[in-house]
């Protein structure tokens, strides 16, 4: 490296490449878990998906502490003005995962009750597609979003609703199933 | 579900008509025998008494105290305005909107369902509430879905729906507020 | 009448609306008349909100709860926070669908959802299933309830404190997961349970991949016990907390391990046997205390019964077919539909206009893991139901917090929270 005969142990860079990293390296969720994706968010932060390898393990309850908020869920009308003050309680800079179709569309849902897509309300950053989404793609949805912190590409935030990046990702999960299922009957 | 009993029927049931089918459930027949007005019938083996609306929370009280059923299982209500067929019952004048209550007897392992008949003009029954505390939510979540009103219930506001919400989404003249699928990116409007 | 008044008429019966904040709880007036007037009460409680957005409300409950010091007054649960709309979704869905619909209600133990909409549905056709379906939705449905209780110990566990409790119930319930995917295709929300049967057969291997999975329940379970069953802190945490008495839980509706830790052994399974479990041999857990750590124990020891059940499946399944031949709800097999057009025309006609149910009424209630959930069907002979209302069993054993909080700990509200395992799927609908 040629840095050995450097006296003190040292590194150059440039300050917004360190703050990218940093904010990649320690991206603290809000637990926002509303209906069955909150199971599959709980799962990816448990034992065998173990968001803690990102270090992301810790869902914060405040939202005072949290980067990113992971809408998992359908979002009902009365749940909407609850989910935007959490929304405008985080501090900037903050990004929004919506998770399950749910979320993101209203999925199959379209009735009185349920917003018909979380990004009428919040600016979301990541669409996670799926019914709901199994963990390995939330871990890809947030693994995608990572690299766009890391590069920059999503830096300055903005207020109103339909800004976010709206990077749509892949179903990693329920691909066709492997099982064989031999005909016991005619 | 067993509705098979040991118990005696009640002993002033009333002698079936020709073209009436008997009673065969005693509790039902108990109820008939003590509230004019009501009507038994029996739907997939399930006991079901249709009763004056007017009378609901007696007969309630009268399961209750009377024949030892413990535990209300249930109670919701359905809106007949769109139906295709509805089936007749002998001696029913029916109704726009129908309170079903189901309950149930843990000593004598059974269920009966009761239902009273509610106008559309005054769509008011009496609560059970203060008879069963367990059909506090339910009580409410049938007027919050179908505006029907509970008399003499404790605390009747809206459960499901924001307070400010107008309408009862399961009617079925209510909007059902679909809308209508778009597709971001799409070039032209279908 | 012209349409504009129509128009107006339903509009004005429709506009019913509650002053705003009546569903939250109101402050009680007191006032204490002394010598000289109206003197403000001394005795001043506090009302303070929990939720819907809180780590330990399980979902989107909010619970209101007025304090005086740090003793629990009164609680009252404001819900509707996840409603949506399934009910009446439920009625634009033909009964092929429905499936989809009510399996997202209870999110934690979809097939119970699936089992008592396809039974009800069953009923009001008078349709016989072969017993082969009988004997995989039994085992189906008690995997789900193994996942359901190993997820109610990581909770449960999570929200008391013991952190570590929560990662081994998620080891455990990930392999039941794993199984459940393996034949159902999917992790949640299977919609495998179908009016007539089942989607699809048992895939190949499953005997010894659900044996491997009960052993790994089985040693999980004893890893549970060991852990928490005389851990003194976790005792000192739920013992004695959330009582309640038989009298009050039968009021208040409560069933499930809500109404079995009172010391009152019912259980559908038992006691009004659907599928086939007057069958197979398990026995009914029960306590006598009404307390968090007696829910915690009936639930745990549930597990092992579920085991027992599912073990017996394996070991007694029939050969058979997996769904009803009946033209009417099953559509035929994939390989006549290349061969014969009225097989591509029926199968066209089953999954577009859907099957007509005959006309009435009918309530199907099963044990889900959470207690009685039942299904209450109206048809009017169409391929769509009239109405479709579910009794969830945790909308009734919510109402049971305003027995259980009362005269607790803050803290302890929080540990009854989560001995009634509430799913607010299944509450708000």
């Amino acid at each position: 490296m040629g840095l050995e005969a450097v006296p003190h142990n040292f590194l150059t860079g440039r300050l917004e490449d360190l703050v990218r990293w940093a904010r990649r390296n320690s991206m603290w969720p809000a637990s926002f878990g509303l209906a069955c994706c909150a199971i599959e968010m709980m799962a990816a932060g448990a034992a065998h998906y173990d968001q803690a390898r990102f270090g992301m393990e810790v869902f914060r309850a405040s939202p005072r502490q949290a980067d990113l908020m992971v809408v998992a869920g359908r979002v009902s009308q009365k749940m909407a003005p609850v989910l935007r003050q959490v929304y405008d309680q985080m501090v900037e800079p903050k990004w929004v995962i919506s998770m399950g179709v749910c979320a993101s569309s209203g999925g199959m849902f379209n009735n009185y009750a349920i917003v018909q897509g979380v990004d009428q309300i919040v600016p979301v950053d990541i669409y996670v597609p799926g019914c709901p989404p199994g963990p390995e793609t939330l871990l890809h949805g947030i693994l995608h979003l990572h690299d766009l912190v890391r590069t920059g590409e999503i830096m300055k935030r903005r207020g109103g609703p339909g800004v976010g990046a709206g990077v749509h990702i892949d179903q990693l999960d329920g691909a066709p199933s492997p099982v064989r299922r031999s005909a016991r009957t005619p | 579900m067993s509705d098979a009993t040991p118990d005696a029927p009640a002993p002033d049931a009333p002698a079936p008509d020709a073209d009436v089918p008997a009673i065969t459930d005693p509790v039902a027949a108990a109820v008939v025998a003590k509230f004019p007005g009501s009507v038994a019938v029996e739907s997939h083996g399930q006991s079901v008494v249709y009763v004056d609306r007017a009378s609901l929370r007696a007969v309630t009280e009268f399961l209750r105290d009377q024949e030892r059923f413990t535990q209300c299982s249930d109670v919701t209500a359905v809106d007949h305005a769109a139906d295709l067929e509805r089936v007749a019952v002998p001696g029913v004048a029916p109704e726009r909107f129908e309170v079903v209550v189901n309950l149930l007897s843990h000593p004598r392992n059974r269920r009966i369902r009761l239902v009273a008949e509610v106008p559309e003009a005054d769509p008011v029954v009496p609560s059970i509430t203060p008879l069963f505390p367990g059909a506090n939510f339910p009580e409410r979540e049938a007027f919050d879905m179908f505006g029907v009103e509970f008399e003499g219930h404790p605390d009747l506001t809206r459960i499901l729906l924001p307070d400010d919400w107008s309408g009862h989404p399961l009617r079925k003249d209510d909007h059902p507020a679909r809308i209508p699928v778009t597709f971001k990116g799409d070039p032209a409007p279908r | 009448m012209s349409t504009t008044e129509r128009d107006l008429r339903d509009a004005a019966r429709l506009e019913h609306q509650t002053d705003e904040g009546a569903q939250e709880m109101q402050p009680r007036r007191r006032e204490v008349v002394m010598t000289g007037g109206i003197w403000p009460d001394d005795d001043e409680t506090m009302i303070i909100n929990m939720g819907p957005q809180h780590p330990s409300t399980h979902g989107v409950l909010r619970i209101m709860m007025e304090l005086d010091g740090e003793t629990v007054v009164r609680a009252k649960p404001v819900i509707g926070y996840l409603h949506t709309g399934m009910e009446k979704t439920g009625e634009q869905l033909t009964y092929v669908q429905g499936g989809t619909n009510v399996t997202r209600m209870d999110y934690l133990a979809c097939l119970s959802n699936e089992l008592v909409f396809a039974l009800a549905v069953e009923n009001l056709l008078d349709v016989e299933i072969p017993e082969r379906a009988v004997w995989m939705r039994m085992m189906l449905v008690e995997l789900q309830r193994m996942a359901s209780h190993l997820l109610y110990q990581a909770a449960n566990g999570m929200d008391i404190g013991a952190l570590s409790m929560m990662i081994y119930g998620w080891r455990e319930r990930e392999q039941v997961l794993r199984l459940l995917e393996m034949i159902t295709g999917l992790r949640m929300n299977h919609n495998f349970i179908r009016v007539g049967g089942l989607a699809a057969d048992l895939p190949d291997g499953w005997q010894a991949a659900t044996l491997e999975v009960c052993d790994a329940v089985e040693a999980g379970v004893a890893e549970y016990e060991t852990l928490l069953c005389d851990n003194p802190i976790w005792q000192e945490r739920t013992q004695g907390v959330g009582v309640i008495t038989t009298e009050q839980a039968l009021a208040f509706g409560a069933t499930g391990p809500i109404l079995r830790s009172t010391g009152f052994p019912w259980d559908l399974r038992k006691a009004q046997p659907y599928l086939a479990y007057d069958a197979v041999d398990f026995e009914v857990i029960y306590t006598d205390n009404g307390d968090a750590y007696d829910r915690f124990l009936i639930r745990l020891f549930e597990i092992l019964e579920s085991v027992k059940i599912v073990r017996q499946c394996v070991a007694r399944m029939p050969e058979g077919d997996y769904r009803v031949q009946d033209r009417k709800v099953t559509p035929p097999p994939r390989a006549r539909i290349d061969e014969s057009m009225e097989a591509l025309i029926h199968h066209f006609k089953l999954f577009t206009e859907g099957f007509k149910v005959p006309a009435g009424e009918t309530y199907v209630a099963v044990e889900s893991p959470r207690g009685e959930v039942g299904c209450y069907l109206v048809s009017d002979g169409s391929p769509k139901p009239v109405r479709l209302h579910v009794r969830g069993a945790s909308f009734y054993n919510l109402q049971s917090m305003e027995v259980m909080v009362p005269g607790s700990m803050v803290a302890d509200a929080v540990a009854v929270i989560s001995s009634i395992d509430p799913v607010m799927g299944e509450v708000d609908r």
